[in-house]
């Protein structure tokens, strides 16, 4: 068994919405290992987003257990999940969230000044195939040309993982599958742990693991013994 | 309560801060309307009223002596309507509690009846009755300033001894609103007092029985002034005549017409640049708004509501502001007003001097400031009704931004990105950013004016009272005095130094062009009394000519090397003609200065003074000041600090008020722009700023992303305020300037420390405010959004 990166204990989450609590996670347990590449599916509203969140240091668990290897995220300090973030996790988003003021190369160099051992922003464009755009604005940008912006940001301060949250949602098919194919290339030319949250069960085939949700509540966890090429998905 | 109304409530209160600091800026260009305007209004009215009513005098003169006799034949003058003859002499008086005598004017009255012209207004007691000739009224700002009141007496020297004057009762003269002594700027109300006496008891006592020194007269309606002064001037040439002038020239009238006229343009100007800045905020509050709101609107319009109804709404936001800014100002402004009025009470006595602002002037205020407001909101909701439904609920696409001005000038390596993002920011909105800067500068230039009257003063009296007199003590003597007695007052106790002056009552003509000054003619090994002018540079004067101030020179048309006409108005009132040596640049009076030898000569006299600069041993001093009071030959003693001091002690106290409000409307803009501006950053970055948190950026780094732009722009409009500033204190020198004083047009380093510090503040304290919102932003909620 490879060393855990990433410990989950009995996680539960409950946001409180006046008289209404709504049980987003109910004791997840759950285990990420180096270089894993793991599809999330479940269906809307099943607390996917919530558990990335949580994984990512956007939001703390309301009892439970989250261990980075030796951080405990669950008792850290906002400035130390701050930190945490900085240092370890990259974010993709369904809405690629740009600066919409800065070109693309300055959208992924503008991390590299506050990473300890970034990547250079220019190969990181090249690996998402944008190196003809490095100087166009968001605004100038198709959307898929925005997410492997998005992408090669998440990926420039060299993080431990990259967490996904519907990286395609916002894209037809073509753009879609240029997006997993730059997703599923990093994951294997930096050994990045990748985490995509998906309702779409095609994309599961190119994952090394398959964690189905629903209702807060992890039903499954499935091995592929063979990864799909993203090429090779149709849906 | 209809749909739409509860969404404007809503809003507003969401908005609450935006809408208070629009508020703020709108109260206060209502304050310093119905201040300013309403100032001006009723001391203009104030004015009118108390001449009319006391018979205030067109025209005026005063002579050496003239027989009653005269007095027909000056009413006889065509276009004369009344004329009134008085006596008035110069007294020295014993203040109680002053060491120093003062100065004190009898004024005639009739014993019996009123004065025909420039009638009294009792205030307390009684008027004087026939028959009892030690009584007086006294000037109200004298009795004030001294706290006498009626039964009181006080010592004058009549006829050469001291005697008491009985004070009946407390009075006021519109020929004394402005109640200041010679030449003077300032009042000295401790030591400059007038008062009325019986005709009947002055007459004897100062030699004028059947015959008086002073005369006014009222016009007729039509009646040529110029034509009465030459006719008056020819009549009374033969009795010593000092020359007749109007109401112009008239030293009360003339400091509070200037103060009138100055009301009025000030109540214009200031009031409008608040409410520019208040037209401004509004336009970029509700631009916002309506760019937030676009997909409401879109719904709005979807569901039939026409632009009018939708535009409308938004203009809700303008309007509560107004009503905000007026229910805030009106009363602000009424409260100002009263204070200044009673400030004004302190320099300009009026027999009622109340501030009433007239429903006109709050309704126009209000009217004025709501078309300011709807201008700015106007401007904003033209877009709401180029927003066709369907497009207003699509979301909008991601702003366009281009290469900032770094990456033209090829400087992108220099600039961080975080740099580049505000530069950038700034440049996608330049006419806005171009009006947050001359906004900010406005504030910045409303700072530096009100400080620099302070440096004004400051700098007048390192000129007047420090450079140019550097006596301890100024000394009259009531007749001119062969040059022996320059040394009998070198003998005197606790004197130090001693040097005499010639001051000579005269005429200057030059073409057509006249003037009526009196002529210095000081000593060639002065040190005490100096001429210097307003670059602190000392003036020497010549053996021969006549040194001019330029102020003086400029009435005359005269430059140096010209000859111009002396008509001398004493003694054997000699006219001589003679050289214009010089000008002198200074800030008070017109002034015009001889070497004294040189004065001498002309007037063909032996060695002869009028009076003595003097340094005085300060121990020796009260010995010194008793032994003057019981000198009939000194008529006048001026004792330099205590004018300094009291100059002082007025004018601090009408600038302090004066300047605080400044400083706090000052406030009031930076603030609203600057909180404002950072807020509508922070709506319209909230993504952005989001997204940054989520990459691991820290709160105070995104802090800095977001009010870098406001501090920018702060940064550049300091600089520009103090240009402004400069600018602006220019331009009031340059109106303010008078034949009565010229205000100098030095800032200090502190007033421009002042200012910066100021601005700056205002401006860290809204970015602290706002970055406290920061601490509020939801990331993950924000991200799941599309903006
Ligand atoms: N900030 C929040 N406040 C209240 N309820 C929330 C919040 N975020 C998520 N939820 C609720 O938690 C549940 C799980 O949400 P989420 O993790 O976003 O689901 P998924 O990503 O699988 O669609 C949902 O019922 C959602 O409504
Ligand atoms: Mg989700």
């Amino acid at each position: 068994m490879p060393d855990t990166v990433f410990h989950v204990r009995k996680v539960s989450k409950v946001y409180r919405m006046g008289e209404v609590e709504v049980h987003a996670l109910r004791g997840v347990n759950l285990e990420l290992f180096p270089g894993e590449f793991v599809v999330l599916l479940g269906p809307s509203g099943s607390g996917k987003s919530t558990l990335l969140n949580i994984l990512g240091g956007l939001d703390v668990p309301t009892s439970g257990e989250v261990y980075y290897l030796d951080h405990n995220l669950t008792t850290a300090e906002p400035a130390e999940l701050t930190r945490y973030r900085r240092e370890h996790v990259g974010f993709v988003f369904q809405f690629y969230n740009l600066i919409p003021s800065l070109t693309a190369l300055e959208n992924t160099a503008l991390v590299t000044e506050i990473a300890e051992n970034p990547l250079d922003p220019l190969e990181c464009l090249r690996l998402v195939g944008l190196e003809e755009r490095l100087n166009h604005f968001p605004a100038q940008m198709s959307g898929g040309e925005q997410q492997r912006v998005a992408i090669a940001r998440a990926i420039a301060k060299r993080p431990e993982v990259l967490l996904c949250d519907e990286p395609t949602g916002a894209l037809d098919y073509p753009t879609g599958k240029l997006v997993l194919e730059v997703l599923e290339r990093v994951n294997r030319e930096l050994g990045t742990i990748t985490v995509v949250i998906t309702h779409n069960v095609v994309i599961a085939e190119m994952a090394d693991r398959v964690i189905r949700i629903s209702s807060g509540e992890i039903v499954d966890i499935h091995k592929n013994e063979k990864k799909m090429a993203p090429s090779a998905l149709t849906w | 309560m209809t749909a739409l109304n509860k969404k404007l409530v809503r809003d507003l209160w969401r908005m609450r801060g935006q809408l208070v600091t629009v508020a703020l800026v709108v109260a206060c260009g209502i304050a310093t309307y119905v201040t300013m305007r309403g100032s001006y209004e009723s001391i203009a009215n104030a004015q009118r009223e108390y001449y009319a009513k006391y018979r205030f005098a067109d025209v005026f003169a005063s002579l050496k002596r003239a027989p009653n006799s005269l007095e027909a034949s000056i009413a006889a003058i065509p276009g004369v309507s009344r004329v009134q003859t008085r006596i008035v002499v110069e007294v020295t008086l014993d203040v109680p509690g002053l060491q120093e005598p003062g100065l004190g004017r009898l004024v005639s009255i009739p014993e019996r009846g009123v004065p025909d012209l420039n009638d009294l207004c009792l205030r307390r007691g009684r008027n004087i009755e026939p028959g009892r000739r030690d009584e007086v009224l006294v000037s109200e700002a004298f009795a004030k300033a001294n706290q006498l009141d009626v039964g009181a007496t006080i010592g004058a020297v009549i006829n050469g001894r001291w005697e008491p004057l009985r004070i009946v009762g407390i009075a006021l003269s519109p020929e004394y609103v402005y109640e200041i002594r010679g030449a003077e700027v300032f009042p000295d109300n401790r030591r400059f007092g007038v008062f009325w006496m019986s005709r009947e008891a002055l007459g004897p006592a100062f030699n004028m029985e059947g015959g008086f020194n002073d005369v006014s007269i009222s016009l007729s309606p039509g009646g040529s002034e110029a034509e009465v002064i030459s006719r008056l001037d020819n009549l009374m040439e033969p009795y010593g005549g000092l020359g007749a002038y109007g109401r112009y020239d008239q030293i009360s009238n003339r400091f509070l017409s200037d103060e009138i006229v100055q009301d009025r343009i000030t109540g214009i100007f200031i009031p409008a640049i608040f409410l520019a800045v208040a037209a401004f905020l509004i336009h970029v509050v509700l631009s916002r708004l309506v760019h937030t709101q676009r997909s409401a609107i879109g719904l709005l319009k979807a569901f039939g509501f026409g632009n009018t109804s939708v535009a409308l709404h938004y203009l809700g936001f303008a309007l509560a502001a107004v009503l905000l800014g007026t229910l805030l100002g009106v009363p602000l402004g009424i409260w100002l007003g009263r204070g200044l009025s009673r400030l004004y009470q302190d320099f300009f006595r009026f027999p009622e001097l109340r501030f009433a602002p007239t429903l006109d002037m709050i309704v126009s205020a209000v009217a004025i400031s709501g078309a300011a407001a709807c201008f700015g909101a106007l401007s904003a909701l033209r877009s709401v009704s180029a927003l066709p439904p369907a497009e207003a609920m699509r979301p909008e696409s991601p702003a366009r931004f281009r290469p900032g001005i770094a990456e033209r000038l090829g400087l992108q390596r220099f600039v961080s990105l975080s740099a580049r993002m505000i530069l950038r920011n700034l440049e996608r909105r330049p006419w806005k950013a171009a009006l947050s800067i001359l906004g900010l500068a406005c504030a910045g230039a409303i700072l530096i004016v009100g400080f620099y009257f302070y440096d004004a003063i400051e700098y007048l009296v390192r000129v007047e009272f420090q450079s140019a007199a550097r006596e301890d003590v100024g000394i009259t003597f009531n007749e001119p005095h062969g040059s022996s007695a320059r040394f009998s007052v070198e003998r005197l106790p606790g004197v130090l130094r001693a040097e005499p002056f010639r001051a000579v009552p005269a005429r200057l003509r030059f073409q057509h062009r006249s003037r009526r000054v009196g002529i210095l003619g000081l000593s060639d090994d002065r040190d005490l009394r100096r001429i210097v002018d307003q670059h602190l540079r000392v003036i020497g004067l010549p053996p021969e000519g006549i040194v001019l101030s330029q102020s003086l020179a400029g009435i005359l048309g005269v430059s140096p090397g010209d000859t111009i006409t002396i008509e001398v108005l004493e003694g054997q009132r000699p006219v001589r003609r003679i050289i214009v040596a010089g000008t002198v640049e200074d800030l008070i009076g017109t002034s015009a200065y001889m070497d004294i030898g040189a004065l001498n000569r002309l007037m063909r006299e032996g060695e002869t003074v009028s009076g003595a600069f003097l340094s005085v041993d300060p121990l020796a001093a009260p010995g010194l000041y008793s032994f003057l009071k019981k000198t009939p030959a000194v008529s006048g003693v001026n004792v330099r600090e205590a004018m300094l001091q009291s100059f002082r002690n007025t004018i601090a106290q009408s600038l302090n008020l004066s300047t605080g409000a400044l400083i706090s409307f000052a406030c009031v803009i930076a603030f609203g722009i600057v909180y404002n501006g950072a807020l509508i950053a922070l709506s319209e970055r909230a993504h952005e700023l989001a997204s940054l948190r989520v990459l691991g950026f820290t709160r105070t780094e995104i802090g800095w992303m977001l009010l870098g732009e406001q501090a920018i722009l702060a940064g550049v409009s300091i600089p520009m305020g103090f240009l402004m500033g400069y600018g602006i204190c220019g331009l009031l020198v340059y109106s303010m300037q008078s034949e009565l004083y010229r205000m100098p047009l030095v800032i200090s380093g502190r007033t421009y420390a002042f200012a910066f510090i100021t601005i700056a503040l205002a401006s860290a304290i809204s970015g602290v405010l706002i970055a406290q919102k920061l601490r509020n932003l939801d990331l993950v909620a924000v991200l799941k959004a599309r903006e």
